[in-house]
């Protein structure tokens, strides 16, 4: 009893021991070359251990252009982010607290926006971005990127608004509030748990959006990090501790997030995809 | 403001002109509203589509304003275009892969996590890692990762005597290859559905079950699985809606080569729109994509409601 106890006990460690090493190693690898010199990343490429740590790395991606696809994803990815929660939150407010004819309709049609392909949508925005003429410009980002942004956050936030409580809002119509009033004062704040959670999946997948950026944009000073990123790597593919270091940097605010609020990160990650 | 007090007296004109007014009022409020939120989806996603049907069957290069209408002529040649059937059956092996590689391991993951086993806190944030980076680095680190000469991968293989392989320039390796990076980086996703179902599995059951004498493994087939079959189904839908999606990880690592061996869908139509300039076919590529995503929400729907209308788990 006690030794198949042990041996299913061996079983299980050598099974997550595996585990780790599959989801592990990868990171364990980016992150140990990015620490490491390019004489001794080329005399020892698969170490764990850099013989001399050095940082020096992290510097020179800075320079060679890494700062400004930073700027350029923490502008849109904030403005889409803002605009996002803003008209998902006004828009969930009837859909999901006012009887109307098209209520369902309507929610439907944001709704199916989760299941539908960017390919199907991506020549014409191409062209419109271009009648607009701001093609090759951050703001050819923001239409579809707020646009594509939409369907989960209306579906994550009319699921949760319909949870709050009438009475608090009956409580706000005897003292005579407006519509605006009540969805200010009442439904945005008790909606905050949601609006949370659109934040973060809104967040990571603007912040990782690669496909409109590649096609809405052209040069450099306009890139956003994948698109840069992409850019470095075809630039500096000799410089390998080089682009591990800039992989990292670009990685290091989801995995930052994710590390202050895990259990929030991974709910509303699961948030587009658990129904019901 | 009372609705219920005003439907009692409906006859009088007088309250019917007011109710009419107070109707009004209801629709230009929800209009406030939902207006913002609606133009932008209309004009991003709602016209866009309807325009690629539209694009669909013209010949439009893209290059020059000049455009034909060509009826189904494109749907034609995309039913006899090999490329267009090679990317779909690469879709549909992701698919598949998806079904078969990444949601058992995402369920295997969630359910070490439920273990009493050392250090769960850090294997939870470890398994989770790799859906938190931006395909475009999974794809570069990856391409190191594959390196035929400097990368971990062929060290591995070659230090367990299988020897060393071209991973990504092998037509018969490139899209195992590619799809191994794609267990890695979405099986972590299943692992939080599973871990969110299994949190709401009742003790009872489990309880009831340990009366009956069934030990873990047992447990598992009558208790656990069952109860996690709506969703394995959810992200078995979820497998196919992503397959459509996929492009990211291709179009860095491959571009689809080597010559179509990693083609899916999305990389092809990539090309044909933006390197090749046949925007008519390529939006006949897409309006496919869309007809077979819009075929999958029907299925989902279906099934949502047939679960609602009859309790059933499938």
């Amino acid at each position: 009893m006690i030794a198949s106890g042990l041996l299913k006990k061996f079983f299980l460690y050598l099974l997550v021991l595996s585990l780790l090493l599959f989801t592990g190693y990868p990171f364990l690898y980016m992150i140990s070359t990015s620490l490491k010199s390019m004489e001794d990343f080329f005399n020892n490429p698969f170490s764990i251990l850099p013989e001399n740590i050095t940082f020096d790395n992290y510097f020179s991606v800075f320079d060679m252009g890494l700062t400004s696809y930073f700027i350029n994803s923490i502008i849109i990815t904030f403005s889409s982010v803002i605009i996002v929660v803003l008209i998902a939150s006004m828009a969930s407010y009837p859909l999901s607290r006012m009887k109307f004819k098209f209520n369902r309709p309507l929610l439907m049609l944001f709704v199916v926006g989760m299941m539908l392909p960017f390919h199907a949508a991506l020549i014409p925005i191409f062209v419109l971005t271009q009648e607009m003429g701001i093609y090759d410009t951050l703001f050819a980002l923001l239409g579809p990127y707020v646009a594509f942004s939409l369907p989960v956050s209306v579906f994550i936030l009319t699921q949760f608004m319909e949870e709050v409580p009438k009475e608090l809002e009956e409580a706000a119509e005897v003292d005579g509030a407006s519509h605006w009033k009540k969805f200010w004062k009442v439904l945005f704040p008790n909606t905050i748990p949601a609006i949370s959670t659109v934040v973060i999946y809104n967040f990571v997948f603007l912040w990782t959006e690669f496909i409109f950026a590649l096609v809405l944009i052209s040069s450099p000073s306009s890139m956003t990090l994948p698109l840069g990123l992409r850019d470095f790597h075809g630039e500096f593919s000799v410089d390998v501790p080089g682009i591990m270091a800039a992989l990292t940097l670009a990685s290091l605010p989801v995995i930052l997030v994710y590390l202050f609020a895990q259990k929030r990160v991974e709910k509303g990650l699961a948030g587009g995809a658990v129904k019901g | 403001m009372n609705m219920s007090s005003n439907y009692a007296k409906e006859g009088d004109p007088v309250t019917k002109s007011y109710i009419k007014k107070n109707k009004r009022k209801k629709t230009r409020i929800i209009l406030g509203f939902i207006i913002p939120a609606l133009v932008i989806y209309m004009i991003f996603t709602i016209y866009p589509i309807i325009a690629t049907l539209n694009y669909s069957l013209t010949d439009w290069s893209g290059v020059s304003g000049e455009s034909d209408f060509v009826g189904i002529q494109n749907y034609i040649n995309l039913l006899g275009d090999s490329t267009f059937w090679q990317a779909l059956q690469n879709n549909l092996f992701l698919v598949l892969v998806s079904v078969f590689l990444q949601i058992p391991l995402g369920l295997l993951m969630a359910l070490v996590l439920f273990t009493p086993i050392f250090g769960k806190q850090l294997l939870n944030i470890v398994f989770f890692l790799p859906y938190l980076m931006s395909t475009v680095a999974i794809g570069i680190l990856w391409l190191f990762m594959y390196d035929p000469s400097s990368g971990p991968i062929n060290q591995l293989t070659e230090f367990l005597g299988i020897g060393m392989f071209d991973w990504l320039g092998d037509p018969n390796l490139a899209l195992m290859s590619v799809l191994f990076v794609l267990i890695w980086q979405f099986s972590p996703l299943y692992m939080i559905l599973f871990k969110a179902a299994m949190v709401g599995i009742p003790d009872e059951l489990y309880e009831a079950a340990n009366i009956d004498g069934a030990n873990g493994f047992k447990q598992f087939v009558h208790v656990t699985f069952p109860s996690l079959i709506p969703t394995i189904v959810t992200s078995s839908v979820l497998a196919v809606v992503g397959s459509l999606k996929a492009f990211d990880i291709f179009y860095i690592m491959t571009g689809g080569g080597p010559g179509t061996a990693t083609e899916i869908l999305g990389t092809y139509m990539y090309d044909q729109a933006f390197i090749n300039f046949n925007m008519g076919y390529a939006s006949t590529i897409a309006a496919a994509m869309f007809i077979i995503s819009l075929i999958a929400v029907i299925i989902i729907q279906y099934l949502d409601y047939r679960r609602k209308k009859k309790g059933i788990l499938i």
